[in-house]
Parts: C-alpha cells; structure tokens; sequence
C-alpha cells in the first residue's frame, strides 16, 4: 500500500519534471536553430561586413549584406521609447499606488489594462493613420513615417508594462516606513520619493527591463509606422529595425538563397541583443538589491 | 474449379479498380517561378484541385528566372515568368503562352494636380532625378516616394519597366498593396505604384504618356506600366496528362474570373 502510494507519488513528480522541461526544449530549440542556420550567412558575408556593414540591398544585382543601419535604429528606438516611457510610467504608478482616490485609480487602471490588450497591429494601423500625418503636418516635413514615430508608438506600448510592475513594486512597500517618515516630519511627496521610491527599487527596475524587452521586441506596429528604408537613422528619417528587417523580407526571400540565411542572421543578432539587455539588466538589479 | 471461380473474382476485383483509377485522376501538376503570379497561378490551382479529385498542385515560388530554368531542366511541368522570354531561352526549345497581364498603376493623392507623366519622368522621380512636385506642373511640395519591400514582384515589376531596378530612393518600403495605398491617401506629396486591381477611389492613378490605366488600355498594350504573366513549357516535351488539362484549364476563358478576381488582366475573350 505504501509502496504503491510512493509510486503515484514519483509519477506525479516525473509528470511535473516533464511539463517543466517542456519550456527548457523550446528555449534550447530555438537557440540551436537560431544558432545553426544564422552561422551560415555571416559567415559567407564576414561578421565584420555583416555587422558593420552600412548598406543593405539583399536582392540587389550586386546583394549588399550590412545590418549597422538596423542595429543603431533598433538601440536608438529603444532608448528614446524608455527615455518617453520610462517617466510617464513611472509617475503614473506612483501617482496611482500613493495619492490617486479610490474611484480615479479604478478608471486608471481600467485604461492602463486595456491599453496593455490591445493588439500591436491596432496601434500600427492608429499610427499609421493619426501620427504619421500628424509627425508631417506637426514637424511641416515630406513624410511623416520616421523614427521618431516609431518611438512614440513604442513609448506608448510599453507604459502597460511599466506601469502594471512598477505599480506592484511600490504597493509591496510597507506602510510603516512611510509611517516612519511621515512622522518625522516629511511630506507625503518627500516621503514618496524618498522613502518608498527607493524602497521599490528593484520593481521599479524590472519594469524597465519589461520595457526594454518589449520595445525592443515589437516588430508589427513600427512596420507600419517607420517607413521600412533601410537608411542610417535619423530622428525624421524613414528606417528599419532589426525586428522589421527579418519581418518585411522573409515572406518572398526564396529558400536557400543568400538573402533568408541573412535574415536568419538577423534574427540571431537580435536574440543575442536581448540575451544581452537581460544579463546587463539582471547585474543591475542585483548589485542595486545589495 | 475453386481455382477458377478464384481468378475470376481477383480479376473482376482488379477491373473495378482499374476503373476507379480512370475517373479519379490522381497526376500531379508542378509549377516553379515568378513569386508576382503567386496569387493568380495559386488561385487557378485551387480551383483545379477542387473540380479534380485526387489531383495535387504544387507551386514553388523561385522568381522567374529560376521558374524558366527549372522548366528547361525538367524539374517541373509549367515554368512561370512574368517577363517575355529572350530569345536565348526561345532557342532552348522553350515556348511562351501568355495567361493574363499585370497593369501596374501609378498612384498619387487626389489632391495632388498632377494627372498624367511619362514612363521616363517616372523613372527620373524614382532615382531621385526629380525631387519636387513643381517640377512637373504640381505643388511646391518635396516627391515622397512610397514602394514595396525588396522581393515583391510588384516592386520587381514596376522597377523593370520604368528601368529603375536597384536605384530607386525609397522613402517608404511597404510590405502590402494596402498600406500604399493608405500611405498615398494620407499624404498629398506622395507617389506609389500598386496592382491595377487594387487601386481604390482613395487614391488617384496617373495615365501613363496620356493612356489611362483600364483593363482594355492594358489589354491592347497602350498602357506602357504593365507585364505579362507567361506560362513557359517546352516544346520537345509533352506535357502529362494532367499537367495538360491544367494548362488547358487555365487558358481557357473558363479560368477568366479567377484570374480577374486575383487581381491580373485576362487574356482570353
């Protein structure tokens, strides 16, 4: 009887281990496929022409294979949705976790949810539409599809996120430091940036990595609204993400040839960038915790 | 006896099969090229497969140029180009029939003045030869020019016949027919080309050297920005059956609504 009960029990255990090791196989697949098949064409190409490389032209009489023009449109992009989003959200989150009234934060965080369902190709196509002519009336330029409206429809995607974790950080707080504070004489903002900023600091922080990874991430939305040339990137120049470039090209790049491996490399390249944000982002926050 | 009544039943088994095998006809038809005559040669060989069971289509979508080459291997049944064949490749023992054509519209916003280029201004505007709308009797707005994304045969396509291939300064490359022509409806500097059939009252298509793009301008030639859509086969070879009764199929005026409704222009009356 025992014996029989200990069996069900490892059987159960053994069923849980496998449903674990489920997500492990996905990410290693991933990784080795990615690995393997984006190997071939930097290789053919040289890392140095591939990854420096200022001109793309893959289906060009003479093919040109550089991607510098995505990587620096992918970091600028990033960093300037973080530099907009960043504060937006984070403000937000304090404002919702520490001063808003009851019935305001419900209809806040009503919108923030539903802003974070929305599918990125509704804020493409809203882009598309509203800024994009917006950008060319506004900033009286030829077009309006750029970078910078890439920016500010990533900045916007990613305040869900920013908020959402930053809001839980700061809820997690607990009362009596701000009690502490409050009593001795600072102002409840005082107290708020002082008191309970700091001490949320860390959620704060993976916020921003949430961010990141998302902005970084997005390919259907900007492909809509950053016009897709791939140009060396300027604030109201039309440019091409990393995201974008693997997205636009791989439906009619034809198998085997020169130009799918290349997007395959793409693609490796980005997986490596955000292999990379994490593990930076990760030292950050665990060296801020100590 | 036994024996016998045996045989006769296995025989009689067999002829019913046999004839089975002579109503559902179960060839294959291969079909490799031009990635511009996806939609049109996917949707005939939908339909074909529909009104024959048992039939399998394939189509391998290479580029024209490999499709004319797999063809004169042997690699497959019916080649797809969507430009002419050279006369090179005609003395290979290749034949070309013409399925539909392909009128390219070149579209602008109604508001822009401009109702009519010529193939060269075009070809000038692309490369950036000619970068404002004054220029050529419009507003004093800088040309915005809107394309498609590296590998789409209407890019392809347009950028053979205004001889801008590889040249042309994008500002914007789009990856489907639809988001040019939202992008050309939403702002008045822009220029775009896309599929004849596509174009809506959204946007305005240029004539073409005084030639308005219609289904008959394109038909009988006069509309310059078009291409055609050519089945190639050889002519040393005989098709197989079944990869005969497609070609027949699809060039018959039975095929021309499909063809139509895929966007391209028949042929066949």
């Amino acid at each position: 009887m025992k014996n029989r009960k200990r069996l069900m029990e490892n059987a159960i255990h053994g069923i849980f281990l496998i449903l674990g090791l489920i997500t492990v196989g996905c990410v290693l697949l991933i990784t080795v496929y990615l690995v393997l098949s984006g190997i071939p064409a930097i290789r053919k190409i040289g890392v140095l022409k591939f990854l420096f490389g200022k001109k793309w032209a893959s289906t060009a009489a003479q093919p040109q294979y550089g991607i510098l023009p995505f990587i620096l449109t992918s970091i600028y992009g990033t960093a300037g949705s973080i530099v907009i989003g960043v504060p937006i959200g984070f403000m937000t989150a304090v404002y919702l976790s520490k001063i808003a009234p009851p019935k305001v934060k419900t209809v806040i965080e009503t919108a923030v949810s539903l802003l974070a369902g929305i599918p990125s190709v509704v804020y493409g196509l809203v882009g598309m539409m509203v800024l994009v002519p917006g950008i060319r009336i506004a900033f009286h330029i030829p077009d309006g599809a750029s970078l910078l409206a890439a920016i500010i429809v990533l900045a916007i995607m990613i305040l869900p996120s920013i908020i959402k974790v930053s809001l839980t950080a700061l809820e997690a707080v607990p009362k009596e430091y701000e009690d502490a504070s409050l009593a001795l004489g600072a102002t409840p903002i005082e107290t708020y940036f002082r008191v309970s900023v700091p001490a949320a600091k860390s959620g704060i922080a993976a916020a921003v990595v949430l961010g990141v990874g998302r902005a970084i991430g997005e390919a259907m939305a900007i492909m809509m609204v950053a016009g897709n040339a791939p140009n060396m990137p300027k604030v109201f120049q039309s440019v091409r993400f990393l995201t974008t470039a693997v997205a636009s090209e791989m439906s009619y790049a034809a198998d085997g040839s020169l130009q799918k491996q290349a997007l395959f490399s793409i693609a490796l390249v980005l997986f490596l960038f955000i292999m990379l944000i994490n593990a930076v982002l990760n030292f950050f926050l665990k060296h801020s915790k100590e | 006896m036994k024996k016998c009544i045996n045989s006769i039943i296995i025989l009689a088994l067999l002829l019913t099969v046999m004839t089975g095998c002579g109503k559902t006809d179960s060839g294959t038809v291969s079909t490799d090229g031009s990635t511009s005559m996806e939609k049109v040669i996917g949707a005939l060989g939908e339909a074909f497969e529909e009104n024959n069971s048992g039939v399998t289509f394939t189509y391998n979508p290479t580029g024209s140029g490999s499709g004319i080459t797999a063809v004169a291997e042997g690699r497959c049944d019916i080649g797809l180009s969507s430009r002419n064949l050279k006369d090179e490749e005609k003395a290979q023992g290749l034949t070309e029939t013409i399925l539909a054509l392909d009128g390219i519209a070149v579209i602008v916003n109604p508001d822009n003045p401009v109702n009519d280029l010529d193939l060269e201004t075009i070809g000038k505007i692309y490369m950036g030869e000619i970068t404002n709308w004054k220029d050529i009797g419009g507003n004093d707005l800088e040309i915005v020019l809107i394309g498609r994304e590296a590998g789409s045969g209407t890019r392809d396509g347009f950028e053979s016949i205004t001889g801008t291939e590889d040249a042309c300064k994008y500002r914007q490359e789009l990856t489907s027919t639809g988001d040019v022509i939202t992008t050309v409806a939403g702002n008045p500097a822009a220029i775009g080309y896309a599929s004849l059939a596509s174009v809506k009252e959204t946007v305005k298509a240029l004539s073409v050297g005084g030639i308005v793009p219609t289904e008959e301008t394109v038909k009988d030639g006069s509309y310059v920005v078009q291409r055609p859509f050519v089945l190639v086969t050889k002519s040393s070879t005989e098709l197989s059956a079944t990869a005969q009764r497609f070609f027949d199929y699809i060039t018959s005026s039975e095929a021309n609504e499909i063809i139509s409704s895929a966007g391209a222009v028949p042929v066949k009356n």
